[in-house]
């Protein structure tokens, strides 16, 4: 261990860990960060799409995705840049209700989310079933803002906040784990906060 | 214990199509100078003690570890140039709320050693042969990243067309001030155009207001053709605004690459 001379830090009450990931400090805010400028996605063209490989095994226009069962979900978020934000309430479609509707049984084990500003991540598929991700269209309530994803955003707790994709349109399954686009720069293919997944070899 | 030619950190590579990227490691580093560039922006400069190879506008994560095995990592943008691999300079702002910059304000001194690793990210970089013409839009201490490409810019002697658009509170805010004048007065493939919030601009050309889509549109026609790609580093505040103007001015949303500081 190479301790930092004069170095202490703001170090945090036992009772936080078990609820603050390691690295990461808390925030009451809702930071916002993406590649580049916030796409602004008209409501009328918006379709999400199911995929394996490059081959449509269905797809949603935005009336018919919001008749999909709606389900709550409300969790700590973590962020690799070292914030975390307690309790976000989230509003939108379960992955495992988005496959059953398209009568999926068994998807392959890997997972490419893409969104409409061409940003794409790799998610393992068993990451986002069984009731642990959800495509969001509200956020306390109300449609997330373009700013925070909207219309429609992956949600994914319990992985580094770069893994649940803003502005999504297509969730693509994979047969084996494909980079997407932080990940084939450098961040890490899986990303879990307890760990310290942020990079590459961490 | 390792065992030498163990391969367990070799990438995987038998797929072209889908690498998994090599591991960043940590290393140590030196600090060599200190250097206080504003009244809250000091430079730091770092020694590597391993080889050490980056892209302007990359970032590296440095590392602090208390006695008692406490740590805390930050990101901060590189804001030295590509070709000066052995020094790289940091521009850390000093947050009051922080932990990490406080501690390189206040506790740092030359010949310390931190750990930092990188270079980290591969999207909001600038190499010459990319040519241009490039805007570059930054505020505060945002210019890092930016101030790495334009190094990088007079190093190559390049002809690519580049302006920096560079938001600052007062004249005395402008980080790499001199530096960014020289630069300008060179009346070469570089400009720079200051526009200064909160007190009246110094220069012909200037702009004494934050940043809008009339300047922005201004700004574009000192340019020989439009930008083939403009970059955009502040706050995120600053980001919104300063890239919906570029929008607001005719640039196409797909050559517009952003970077945004802090929470």
């Amino acid at each position: 261990m190479a301790v930092t001379r004069g170095f202490t830090g703001k170090q945090r009450e036992q009772t936080e860990a078990d609820r603050l990931p390691p690295g990461q400090a808390l925030t009451s805010d809702f930071p916002v960060l993406s590649a580049g400028p916030t796409p602004q996605v008209k409501l009328e063209n918006w379709m999400f799409t199911l995929k394996h490989g490059p081959q449509i095994i269905a797809r949603w226009t935005w009336s018919e995705f919001n008749q999909l069962p709606q389900s709550k979900m409300t969790r700590d978020i973590h962020c690799v840049t070292t914030w975390s934000k307690y309790n976000t309430a989230w509003q939108g479609v379960m992955v495992d209700d988005i496959l059953a509707a398209a009568g999926i049984d068994e998807a392959t084990a890997f997972t490419l989310a893409h969104g409409y500003d061409d940003y794409s991540t790799n998610v393992p598929t068993a990451d986002l079933t069984g009731g642990k991700a959800m495509v969001a269209t509200l956020y306390e309530g109300k449609p997330i803002t373009p700013d925070h994803g909207g219309p429609a955003r992956l949600v994914v707790p319990h992985l580094y906040f770069w893994k649940s994709a803003k502005w999504i349109h297509t969730l693509q399954f994979t047969d084996r784990d494909t980079a997407g686009f932080w990940e084939e720069r450098g961040y890490h293919m899986y990303g879990d906060p307890w760990r310290e997944q942020r990079y590459s070899g961490d | 214990m390792a065992t030498r030619g163990a391969s367990s950190v070799i990438p995987v590579t038998d797929s072209p199509k889908s690498p998994i990227p090599p591991a960043i490691r940590w290393q140590k580093v030196t600090i060599n100078e200190i250097d206080k560039r504003t009244q809250s922006v000091t430079s730091f400069f770092f020694t590597p003690s391993q080889p050490f190879s980056f892209r302007a506008g990359q970032h590296v994560e440095v590392r602090l570890t208390a006695p008692n095995g406490y740590r805390a990592q930050r990101a901060y943008s590189i804001a030295s140039a590509p070709e000066s691999r052995d020094n790289i300079e940091l521009a850390i702002e000093k947050l009051e709320t922080g932990e990490v910059s406080p501690f390189f304000h206040e506790v740092a001194q030359v010949g310390d050693e931190i750990e930092l690793r990188g270079p980290i990210g591969g999207h909001f970089v600038w190499q010459n042969a990319d040519g241009g013409p490039i805007l570059l839009a930054g505020a505060g201490s945002g210019v890092a990243p930016l101030m790495s490409m334009i190094r990088h810019h007079a190093n190559s002697n390049s002809d690519v067309p580049m302006l920096l658009l560079l938001s600052a509170r007062s004249w005395e805010d402008v980080i790499f001030r001199d530096e960014l004048l020289a630069f300008d007065e060179k009346k070469g493939a570089f400009k720079l155009v200051l526009t200064i919030t909160r007190e009246a601009p110094k220069r012909d050309g200037d702009y004494g207001r934050r940043i809008d889509t009339p300047m922005m549109g201004e700004i574009l026609k000192r340019l020989p053709s439009p930008p083939k790609r403009a970059f955009v580093c502040g706050s995120n505040p600053f980001v919104t605004v300063a890239s919906e103007a570029l929008i607001g001015a005719g640039v196409e949303p797909g050559s517009i690459r952003t970077e945004r500081y802090g929470q």
